[in-house]
């Protein structure tokens, strides 16, 4: 056993730091998630230029091949920053999701595309009922001579608005079983029959409404195999939950960072209120839960990298990180006082994307459930 | 970063495994829940002590395995996870040894480790006394040099294991005019002498792992002195953090979720099992995440150690982290049982053999024993998050 990054994590990690310092302050920050796009097409290229939207890609379609545990060095440091834009829907949903069951034609086509930065991928997997489950899945996409036609509403589908592609997940056998009659798609986002608007979220994170009338996809737009597509949605919940596992830690690291050092310069009746044993108690709280949710965390994402089955780790993390989260943000409120509620505080941004996160790709009792099965309860 | 086992290890934990499932099929003993302290068989101790595990962390030219402390956490989590009776060789094993390897003179090693690595050494831990709790540099038992002996004089309590104890750590006060954390001294020594009065405590399960011990004129051999006069206190605040250390705070009452999760789904209410209850399952699941949570925790202090570093904040963390998951486990488990919850081992209507109540009950002390909760948060934040003290 070892916990300790390598040395080019460590590299990784600091290059991830500084670049992400230097060129998403809460100026940059705020401005992009009060714009249209959601990102800077600029910092886009800039992020692509650092090889970051390829580092988890096969190099054989113009990636590093790095691991899962090296996204995840990355994606804590995204979490640090309150990164908006893009990179987890390009990369974790759509990137690894066709790595993973595309096909060869497929891994050809997009991911290179993927790794230069070029395309925006997304997922519409949720629908109105918001759930994560097979049965939730009621848009169809039914087969005509030329492929498939899809209908249907997804909700909460990140940067759908400018999204080149969506990966689809409709049901193709209304009579089988819910998880047997499923089937993803790559669907092009520019697609007649597409409209998409984005919602007013508490992350200010693009999640759109996307509405699906008789969307033509060509046949080799389907990925995975016909009907078989709910065991790819599955591992692609679980890759996603880890992923935002590791955005949850670097939020929470960065906010107990933020609250122990104002708790040492904020003085109160003379003395910094970090020398009162209540407030060191919350920081200590703070310290705990953000280590709970490191530890697990990089235990679901370094059996991910190794391949290793981990339904139960991951459910672990995420249920831990979802509620873990909570607690440290309000503690983080509570010591940081009133300023801590004003809308150009910085602690606001990790307020709200820690709540947002713990709702994203499985709450806590979506995976207690988990826990509860692989308990053998 | 790698968080897998070796083979070695791996292999070891079954090992552990097959020997302590021999010896509940033997009859040899029942698993229950804080046996580590309380469950006192000088046969299983001997029987571990042939096993050479006693003493796995310690240097070979000591007698021990020179093994890592992540193969010894794996021996004390099966140990827990069977309930076995450790407790005469816990102590010794866990913190005294480690001292006596430490901080020890060559003859000492020599007298006391292999006492210790064969399971003789019965320790009692005299730190705390009446005046002198978590501030534990207050304390007045004195230690008075008299030609080739200290004369100890005053009182000890809570003191762990003393009614079993043939032998006692003892933290006493060697320079009364000294500062109080610079006049404090720390000595090993036999509790079979003439002026040691021992008094039971009885806690609130029943048990008495606790005890008052008085001293009035114990003369002891000045080799009894364990590292440097005067140097006990900075001595002990390392040794603390080996106590805290260990997956006994985490599982101390394994054997009663065990039985808690077969118990519900064994146990039907209006036709299903409770395990599938909408309140009662989720719960459950709750507290395995805790626990796996708290494993991590665990193994994360073992690589600390095995790194050379005494954990410091991270046992600290740990330990307030674990009495808490223990005792939301008891009062769980409680509430699962609802009324039959309130019975206890003895009553023949119990159900898991009242472990629900004893360890309900039991549990209050470990956020309190080997430092509180609220002091290990001030280490936490003090010397981890390097926060003010005033």
């Amino acid at each position: 056993m070892n916990l300790a990054f390598s040395e080019e994590q460590e590299m990784l990690k600091k290059m991830a730091r500084d670049f992400l310092t230097d060129k998403f302050p809460k100026t940059v920050v705020k401005e992009l998630e009060g714009s249209e796009l959601g990102y800077s097409p600029e910092l886009w290229k800039e992020m692509a230029g650092l090889g970051w939207m390829g580092l988890v890609l096969p190099e054989k379609y113009g990636g590093s091949g790095m691991g899962f545990l090296d996204l995840a060095v990355l994606l804590e440091e995204m979490g640090k920053a309150c990164l908006p834009g893009p990179f987890f829907s390009t990369v974790v949903l759509g990137g690894l999701t066709i790595a993973d069951i595309g096909s060869e034609e497929q891994k050809e086509k997009y991911l290179p595309k993927i790794a230069s930065g070029e395309m925006f991928f997304t997922l519409a997997l949720t629908e109105p009922s918001a759930q994560y489950d097979a049965d939730a899945i009621e848009t169809k996409a039914t087969a005509d001579k030329d492929g498939y036609v899809i209908n249907g509403t997804k909700l909460f589908v990140p940067d759908a608005h400018i999204a080149n592609y969506m990966l689809v997940a409709a049901r193709t056998d209304e009579k089988a079983k819910a998880e047997k009659g499923i089937s993803l798609f790559i669907v092009d986002g520019k697609s007649p029959g597409i409209s998409s608007s984005v919602l007013k979220t508490i992350a200010n994170d693009k999640l759109c409404e996307v509405v699906f009338k008789g969307v033509k996809v060509p046949k080799e737009n389907l990925l995975g195999k016909l009907n078989e597509g709910w065991s790819g949605v599955e591992k692609l919940i679980q890759r996603a939950a880890v992923a935002k596992c590791c955005e949850m830690v670097g939020c929470i690291q960065q906010a107990l960072d933020m609250t122990v050092s104002y708790a040492k310069e904020r003085k109160q009746y003379d003395r910094p209120i970090g020398s009162f044993q209540v407030i060191q108690h919350y920081c200590a709280d703070m310290a705990t839960d953000v280590d709970g949710t490191r530890l697990s965390t990089y235990q679901a994402a370094w059996m991910l990298s190794e391949g290793l089955p981990c339904a139960k780790e991951i459910a672990i993390a995420k249920a831990w990180a979802g509620e873990a989260c909570q607690r440290v943000m309000a503690l983080a409120h509570q010591i940081h006082g009133a300023i801590g509620v004003t809308i150009d505080h910085d602690l606001q941004y990790y307020t709200r994307r820690a709540k947002a996160a713990e709702v994203s790709f499985g709450d806590a009792s979506f995976y207690r459930e988990v826990v509860a099965k692989e308990m053998g309860l | 970063m790698d968080f897998r086992l070796t083979d070695e290890q791996e292999k070891f934990r079954q090992e552990v495994r097959q020997f302590l499932e021999g010896e509940i099929k033997q009859g040899l003993w029942q698993p229950t829940c804080d046996a580590w302290i309380m469950g006192h068989n000088p046969e299983f101790t001997k029987r571990v002590a042939q096993k050479g595990w006693i003493g796995l962390t310690w240097p070979k030219e000591h007698g021990g395995q020179g093994r890592s402390f992540v193969d010894r956490l794996i021996l004390t989590e099966e140990m827990l996870r069977y309930g076995a009776p450790a407790a005469c060789h816990w102590f010794a094993d866990r913190q005294i040894g480690g001292a006596v390897v430490h901080y020890g003179t060559e003859e000492q090693k020599k007298e006391l480790l292999p006492m210790i690595l064969k399971g003789e050494a019965y320790v009692g831990l005299g730190m705390s006394e009446p005046e002198a709790g978590s501030d534990l540099a207050s304390l007045k038992t004195k230690a008075t040099e008299d030609g080739d002996s200290y004369i100890i004089d005053g009182q000890k309590v809570w003191t762990s294991g003393g009614s079993r104890m043939n032998w006692i750590y003892l933290v006493a006060r060697t320079d009364p005019n000294a500062p109080k954390h610079r006049g404090i001294s720390e000595f090993f020594f036999r509790t079979d002498l003439s002026g040691i009065t021992i008094r039971p405590i009885e806690d609130i399960t029943g048990g008495v792992h606790f005890n008052e011990v008085f001293f009035d004129g114990v003369r002891i051999p000045k080799t009894s002195l364990i590292g440097e006069k005067n140097k006990g206190f900075y001595q002990i605040l390392n040794q603390l953090d080996y106590e805290r250390s260990g997956m006994e705070r985490l599982m101390a009452n394994y054997p009663l979720f065990d039985a808690l999760i077969k118990y519900t789904k064994e146990t039907k209410r209006k036709g299903k099992p409770l395990s599938e209850d909408p309140i009662i399952r989720p719960r459950l699941a709750q507290l395995g995440i805790e626990f796996e949570v708290g494993r991590l925790h665990m193994y994360r202090i073992a690589m600390v150690m095995d790194a050379g570093r005494a954990p410091n904040w991270e046992s600290a963390m740990s330990k307030a982290y674990s009495t808490a998951f223990e005792q939301r486990l008891a009062a769980t488990a409680i509430e699962i049982l609802g009324l039959y919850g309130q019975l206890p081992p003895q009553s023949k209507w119990a159900p898991m053999q009242g472990m629900a109540y004893h360890s309900y009950l039991s549990s209050k002390g470990y956020s309190l024993q080997a430092g509180t909760t609220e002091v290990l948060k001030n280490i936490l934040a003090l010397r981890r998050l390097e926060m003010p003290s005033q």
